[in-house]
């Protein structure tokens, strides 16, 4: 395998030629000599036209080609290249002496005339106009979220009323791949942040006696931030990036125009029956990724600390007061609702490739796991003042 | 047995994305039971034309009126009254590739009417049956071929029964015979709905066998160029591009008039 950009070049077998000589003051000759092939060291046409330049008064341009060998693409180029120039300078380029073939081509180059402002000129940016438009960028990034919450604070509102058109079916599919199929990785995460928890406790606390205090750490830990942190994640990572991916891929597909003309509001459609299913799900998701952390943390201080299984869940009982279970479940209800949203969002406003469509679900992960991260901060603020 | 009734109007309409004029004033009208061609080179701005048309993109000036109704300019509720009675196929088929064929065609019906599941499956298979697709119902549309795709859109772009049916490209990616069934598919579809159709389509064969008026819209100038049945403009439109477009490139400075 090798990189398209960085292959070695292979050095040049055969070489093509040009000379050129003034036939009489206003027309100038080029006989071209050699291999004109892609893959040969070909002449530049650069330095052809720094000798055009230095004869004043050139008027017209012939070829002569009785001793050119193999052409091809490589050989219409640079007649095109020349064609082009000599247009800008006014010289007439006459082409009775080139092969049949290569005529044929640079006639056809030049045969549709360039559509004005069809080329989109890359303009080097200064420094002010880069932090001009990002900053324009990032107050359209804004207000696009502003837009998209209102518009689902209205969606929602339909929804209450009866009026929005949605699948139930989607809802129910939803909520099917967030719990059931979710299974199996907030099983193995749960009890694995579990396990790793109550080593560091053990290890920290049995150093000065104090043994016993691990179930609080793995206990609050997990009840009131890793637990519901952790479902969060993973949903991110699976429903938050489907989301993405499938309505982004409908975009491409115009199906969410076809929706559209039905008179069927996307975000009713698309949008609310997941964000629902994931807002009512998140709980009981991290209701159960708590209890197999817990578990796991339990195996672990069992085993390298000298309590039994019953003191250990006594502790842990005497820890975890209902408020702690509550705030985490009303966290990740917060968190399901913002991965849902990053999804769909992303999703709504993918552009219509399939390149967007990535960058779509890739930026739909990083959102939900901003989100997930800034609102449990907000929340946590919130919960120490209230006193929760 | 057509009465020449004006259907849609567009008045001196401008479409643009962001600052990219796609095409500026246009005025035309399109009778009830014509087969309306939008034609012109790629590019030109025909999808887009269409688009605002069937209401998914806005006008940057102008207005298109409906039985002389506003759309653009009236209430938001007025619009979706209206979109009731469109029909679209889009450029690519654009079904939604979670469901299946029936369950494609079953949507504008269990959106826009009561009825109970079993109706709605015998009317899926109706329309089914009435592009050619008999059987299909259970089908995905990654199973099928791009010209069954093309015309399960079309069962579903009839599911209503609409009054106005929008294609973008009908024959795009078909072979010359599909493309012909699906002309006269169109046709009969005209006269057994009464519906008017409106088509953005470059295929010359096409235009000349279904149409009955056209504009001729020019990237260029922006602009449109020419109205009128496709016939009379390839052979008397007093603009050249118009005659050369619709004569394969052949036409001749010199019967210009
Ligand atoms: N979403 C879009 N954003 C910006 N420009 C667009 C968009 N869609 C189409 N265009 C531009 O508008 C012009 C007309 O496009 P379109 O209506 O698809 O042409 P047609 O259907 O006649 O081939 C093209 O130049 C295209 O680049
Ligand atoms: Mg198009």
């Amino acid at each position: 395998m090798m990189s398209l950009d960085s292959r070695p070049t292979t050095s040049p077998q055969q070489t093509a030629e040009v000379t050129s000589a003034a036939v009489d003051e206003t027309s100038f000759l080029l006989t071209l000599r050699g291999e004109w092939l892609l893959e040969s060291e070909r002449p530049r046409v650069a330095d052809l036209l720094t000798e055009l330049d230095s004869i004043a008064g050139c008027e017209r341009i012939a070829f002569d080609t009785t001793k050119l060998g193999a052409w091809d693409s490589g050989l219409v180029t640079y007649l095109v290249e020349i064609e082009r120039e000599a247009r800008e300078r006014d010289i007439a380029v006459d082409h009775t002496g080139l092969p049949d073939g290569a005529r044929r081509l640079v006639e056809l180059a030049f045969a549709v005339p360039e559509r004005q402002g069809a080329r989109r000129e890359e303009r080097r940016q200064g420094l002010m106009s880069r932090i001009g438009n990002s900053t324009l960028e990032a107050v359209r990034a804004a207000q696009d979220w502003v837009r998209f919450v209102g518009e689902l604070t209205l969606s929602f509102g339909r929804l209450l009323r009866g009026k929005a058109t949605y699948e139930r079916s989607d809802f129910f599919a939803t909520v099917q791949e967030v719990s059931v199929e979710a299974l199996g990785i907030v099983s193995l995460v749960g009890f694995l942040v579990g396990v790793i928890l109550s080593f560091i406790g053990a290890v920290q606390f049995e150093s000065f006696g104090a043994g016993i205090y691990t179930a609080n750490l793995v206990g609050l830990g997990i009840v009131r931030e890793l637990g519901p942190i952790m479902a969060g994640i993973i949903m991110a990572g699976r429903t938050g990036a489907s989301f993405a991916a499938h309505i982004g891929t409908m975009k491409v597909n115009e199906e969410i125009d076809a929706l559209q003309t039905l008179g069927i509001d996307p975000i009713d459609y698309l949008v609310m029956p997941r964000a629902l299913a994931l807002m009512l799900m998140m709980p009981l998701i991290t209701l159960y990724a708590d209890l197999m952390g817990i578990i796991g943390g339990t195996v672990v201080s069992v085993a390298i600390l000298d309590i039994t299984p019953v003191l250990f869940v006594e502790q842990l009982r005497e820890a975890i007061g209902i408020g702690d279970v509550l705030g985490g479940l009303f966290m990740a209800s917060v968190f399901g609702v913002l991965v849902a949203l990053a999804g769909c969002q992303r999703g709504i406003e993918c552009g219509t490739s399939a390149q967007a469509v990535g960058e779509a679900t890739t930026s739909a992960v990083v959102t939900s796991i901003v989100a997930i991260v800034a609102s449990c901060s907000v929340l946590n603020f919130i919960y120490t003042a209230l006193d929760i | 047995m057509r009465s020449l009734q004006t259907h849609i109007t567009i008045r001196d309409l401008t479409l643009a994305y962001g600052d990219f004029v796609v095409q500026s004033d246009l005025d035309f009208t399109i009778d009830r039971g014509d087969v309306f061609i939008i034609m012109g080179g790629s590019g030109c701005g025909k999808s887009s034309l269409l688009k605002v048309l069937m209401g998914l993109k806005s006008p940057t000036r102008g207005d298109v009126l409906f039985n002389g109704q506003s759309f653009w300019q009236d209430p938001e509720a007025d619009r979706q009254a209206m979109l009731r009675k469109f029909g679209v196929l889009f450029q690519n088929g654009a079904l939604w590739s979670s469901k299946t064929l029936a369950e494609n065609v079953a949507l504008p019906l269990r959106v826009y009417t009561e009825l109970p599941p079993a109706e709605v499956r015998d009317v899926c298979s109706l329309k089914l049956a009435l592009v050619g697709l008999a059987g299909f119902e259970d089908y995905y549309p990654s199973e099928i071929s791009g010209g069954m795709r093309k015309r399960a859109a079309l069962a579903r772009a009839i599911a209503l029964d609409p009054e106005i049916l929008f294609f973008d490209e009908p024959s795009a990616g078909l072979d010359p015979i599909t493309s012909r069934r699906l002309d006269d598919l169109i046709l009969e579809l005209r006269d057994s709905l009464g519906a008017t159709i409106v088509i953005v389509t470059h295929e010359l064969a096409s235009i000349f066998a279904v149409g009955n008026n056209s504009v001729f819209l020019d990237p260029v100038t922006k602009t449109m160029l020419a109205t009128g049945p496709p016939q009379e403009l390839r052979d008397h439109s007093s603009n050249f591009a118009v005659r050369d477009f619709l004569q394969r490139g052949t036409a001749t400075q010199e019967n210009n008039v």
